[in-house]
């Protein structure tokens, strides 16, 4: 387990995060959240040519970087700081990390290297309208057609799913339920049969779609019925990715609600210093510090495999919700009316915020999947 | 100059230790010869008992002294801090008097810092010490004093001016606890124990070399030592810690660290007792009440994140990287843990949490944890200044308005201290 970062680590998230201040500063977070897509893929190919970034936990056999959950991390953390409006997470910390646990080698060798290059946006359809964060939220079906399969159902919430090239499914087999059954499928984003379209959303920086699957062909990627543990796997990983993702924008809005405290003056001196506020800063950073430890710490075990990966990746992600959230909350009243305007940044942050912390089960549940292993009998 | 690596220097210590180490030897004796190799206090310059090892090759030390089971130099109680701040103000003659004798353990200290009228304004004490003839006279009141009941000498921190402003009429003297005008007597704190003491002073008597730095100075020498109280408090110590061994010096250790630490013995369950948390919850069925899962959840998140802050902290301590916001969370951390534990114990407990003792659940130690946790977020600093601290220290905000502290202390509004 490492508590701090090697100097290559820190070098890495230096150069990022300058790359990142330039590319994507707020106003191209505007411009991008009112598109229909919510990214751009001339951006997109520039992200990837200059850094690389999609490959970054790509083994380097499938033609990754090579690197692992830590890096991964850093990458998120400053996307997440910058609030980046690009596919991401859901090529990268979903889609590619549910082939890396789903397929088979051949499969990966087919698929990963298009993804690692930046040529394939891809994305992880799981979750149905039920909203259900489990196996037991699937209902969409496969059934065998020849050489290949057809899927049915509804997926939603799938993050750029609208726009992705290649889409994971999650499906079973007719009949069964819960964690039996489930299998991993690629679908073609132009598949005959697939409907899909982009939801109003409460946070334009993340788009999610419905997804509507009628006969759509698909190719089963690993074991038929397999499925289970490969997706709680990819579950947990996403889980320290959002993590990671999200301890960046909470200490984004941290750092501007400082700012914002002791520039402006009310009553002849800055609101900084007033008491109240010097406590709730001091309380914010707390929060913030805490949540970020739990994300390093998940980050790490998530590239060593540490055994207790699933309750560490729950804690980090229920620690990163309340955090990101509550960061949130005082960081517009610290504004005051101006942080509940448009114009001000602030909202933007916050509206990730909220749906980060309802992505991949709220801190409620995770709580719950934490004293599934550690409150056990 | 010697170049230290860390290949050396565990090739050295552990030879050293090989040829030195034994377990039948008696405590003061075995520690006396630790202190002259150099491996006492190794950091230390090589002038005063050390070899001027850097910070980061210390953890080297530790492991080879743990490997071999060797106990190292006594620094448990206010020792560790009496030494620290002599070695940085103290003259040679006060060095010379007390650093061997501190380290070996045959002296014992207590701080004299706080009082009934200043607790968190500590600069505001009113214990005074007067120069009458050749010697200076004390006369006031300390409380909140550890092991004052066995100490030898005390690091008593005593206004020497009221006519300067408040830092400025400090002085910071060593008293010899063994006298007459000083007396002991214990403090009951709502959890029945009595850890601490309160200290009289009447007439009591230090010699002129006996003054720490300079007359007014106090307030520099003070801040040494609560610098490294801070310090201890936030880390993580392993440091020679005896195996449980067999022989004399860790029979003697044993009964050292015993006297030390019998006024403690509440504190795991002041810090909350987190260790017992997931079993009490089985044991009593409330594992299957969805509220007290997640509050388990939620304090198993806290206790665990502040954890691993403060590791983030060392490590990077260790690495010598500049010191990043989260060494200073620590104790606000641990408080905010420790209340949570409580009422998460209560939960867990019901009804039962109303007993104390022999009728109460696991004799009485839930109860403990009940009515100690509240000490946590006042002792060592309360959570109030701990704010202030961070938000000052660590996020630049403006500091707090004085209006205590450009002015003759004398003329400066104070509790009524009867005595």
């Amino acid at each position: 387990m490492q508590f701090t970062f090697t100097e290559e680590q820190e070098e890495f998230r230096s150069v990022l995060r300058r790359f990142l201040e330039d590319k994507s500063p707020p106003s191209a977070v505007r411009k991008l959240m009112e598109t229909e897509a919510g990214w751009d893929r001339a951006a997109w190919r520039d992200l990837n040519q200059q850094l690389g970034l999609t490959g970054v936990h790509i083994p380097e056999i499938y033609g990754g970087q090579g690197f692992g959950f830590v890096e991964l991390g850093i990458v998120l953390e400053e996307m997440g700081r910058a609030l980046l409006c690009a596919p991401y997470f859901g090529t990268v910390a979903l889609a590619a990390t549910a082939i890396m646990n789903a397929a088979t080698d051949v499969q990966k060798r087919d698929l990963l290297p298009a993804i690692a290059d930046g040529d394939v946006v891809a994305t992880f359809a799981f979750t149905e309208p039920n909203g259900r964060w489990d196996a037991s939220g699937v209902a969409t079906t496969a059934t065998p057609a020849g050489t290949s399969w057809k899927l049915d159902g509804v997926k939603s919430f799938v993050v750029d799913g609208h726009t992705a090239d290649l889409l994971i499914v999650l499906a079973r087999r007719p009949g069964s339920t819960g964690e039996d059954g489930l299998s991993f499928f690629a679908v073609r984003g132009d598949a005959s049969g697939l409907t899909r379209r982009p939801l109003t959303v409460l946070d334009p920086t993340r788009k999610l779609a419905r997804v509507e699957l009628g006969g759509v062909e698909a190719t089963l990627l690993g074991a038929e019925g397999a499925g289970a543990a490969p997706f709680a796997r990819t579950l947990t990983q996403a889980a320290v990715c959002l993590a990671n993702e999200m301890v960046g924008g909470a200490e984004r809005l941290r750092a501007s609600a400082l700012d914002y405290a002791q520039m402006r003056v009310q009553f002849g001196r800055s609101i900084a210093s007033f008491q109240s506020m010097k406590h709730k800063q001091a309380d914010m950073l707390l929060e913030v510090e805490l949540a970020k430890s739990a994300a390093y710490v998940a980050a790490s075990a998530a590239a060593e495999d540490d055994p207790e990966l699933p309750a560490i990746a729950s804690l980090a992600k229920a620690a990163a919700s309340e955090a990101y959230m509550q960061t949130a909350i005082h960081t517009i009243q610290i504004h005051g009316g101006i942080g509940f305007t448009w114009d001000n940044d602030t909202h933007l942050w916050f509206k990730r915020a909220k749906a980060s912390e309802v992505f991949l089960g709220g801190p409620d549940y995770h709580r719950e999947k934490m004293m599934q292993v550690w409150g056990a009998e | 100059m010697v170049e230290f690596t860390e290949a050396s220097v565990r090739a050295d210590v552990r030879a050293w230790l090989e040829a030195n180490w034994s377990p039948d030897l008696g405590l003061v004796e075995w520690r006396n010869k630790l202190i002259d190799s150099g491996w006492g206090v190794p950091t230390w310059p090589s002038a005063w008992f050390g070899m001027g090892l850097p910070a980061r090759l210390v953890p080297v030390v530790e492991e080879e002294f743990q490997r071999i089971g060797a106990i190292s130099v006594a620094r448990t109680g206010i020792r560790r801090l009496a030494a620290a701040t002599l070695l940085e103000h103290g003259t040679d003659w006060q060095k010379q008097k007390w650093l061997r004798r501190s380290l070996t353990g045959e002296d014992t200290w207590c701080q004299l810092f706080s009082e009934p009228g200043s607790g968190s304004d500590l600069a505001g004490a009113m214990t005074r010490a007067e120069m009458r003839g050749n010697r200076w006279v004390v006369n006031g009141q300390k409380v909140w004093t550890t092991s004052a009941h066995h100490a030898d000498w005390g690091l008593l921190l005593a206004r020497t001016d009221w006519d300067l402003p408040k830092h400025q009429g400090l002085s910071y003297f060593v008293i010899d606890m063994h006298q007459p005008g000083v007396q002991v007597h214990p403090l009951k704190q709502m959890n029945g124990h009595a850890s601490f003491n309160q200290v009289f002073f009447t007439d009591a008597e230090v010699p002129p070399e006996h003054l720490v730095l300079d007359v007014g100075r106090g307030w520099a020498v003070a801040t040494t030592t609560l610098m490294h109280e801070r310090r201890d408090a936030d880390g993580i110590r392993t440091w020679g810690q005896g195996s449980r061994g067999n022989g004399r010096v860790y029979d003697e250790e044993r009964a050292e660290t015993a006297t030390v630490m019998e006024p403690y013995k509440w504190y795991p369950q002041r810090a909350g007792r987190i260790d017992l948390v997931v079993q009490r919850a089985k044991e009593t069925g409330a594992i299957n009440d969805p509220a007290v899962r997640q509050d388990i959840a939620r304090l198993l998140t806290l206790s665990k994140s502040a954890e691993w802050t403060a590791r983030r902290a060392r490590a990077a301590q260790l690495q010598g990287k500049p010191q990043g916001p989260e060494g200073s969370l620590g104790k606000l951390a641990s408080s905010n843990v420790a209340r949570m534990a409580a009422r998460v114990h209560t939960m867990i407990t019901g009804a039962d949490a109303m007993l104390s003792g022999a009728d109460a659940p696991m004799e009485g130690t839930i109860a403990e944890i009940l009515v100690s946790v509240p000490a946590g977020s006042i002792a060592g600093g309360t959570d109030e200044i701990q704010r202030n601290i961070i938000s000052e220290r660590v996020l630049g905000m403006p500091k707090e308005p004085r209006t205590d502290n450009d002015r003759p202390f004398r003329d400066v509004p104070k509790n009524l201290v009867v005595g």
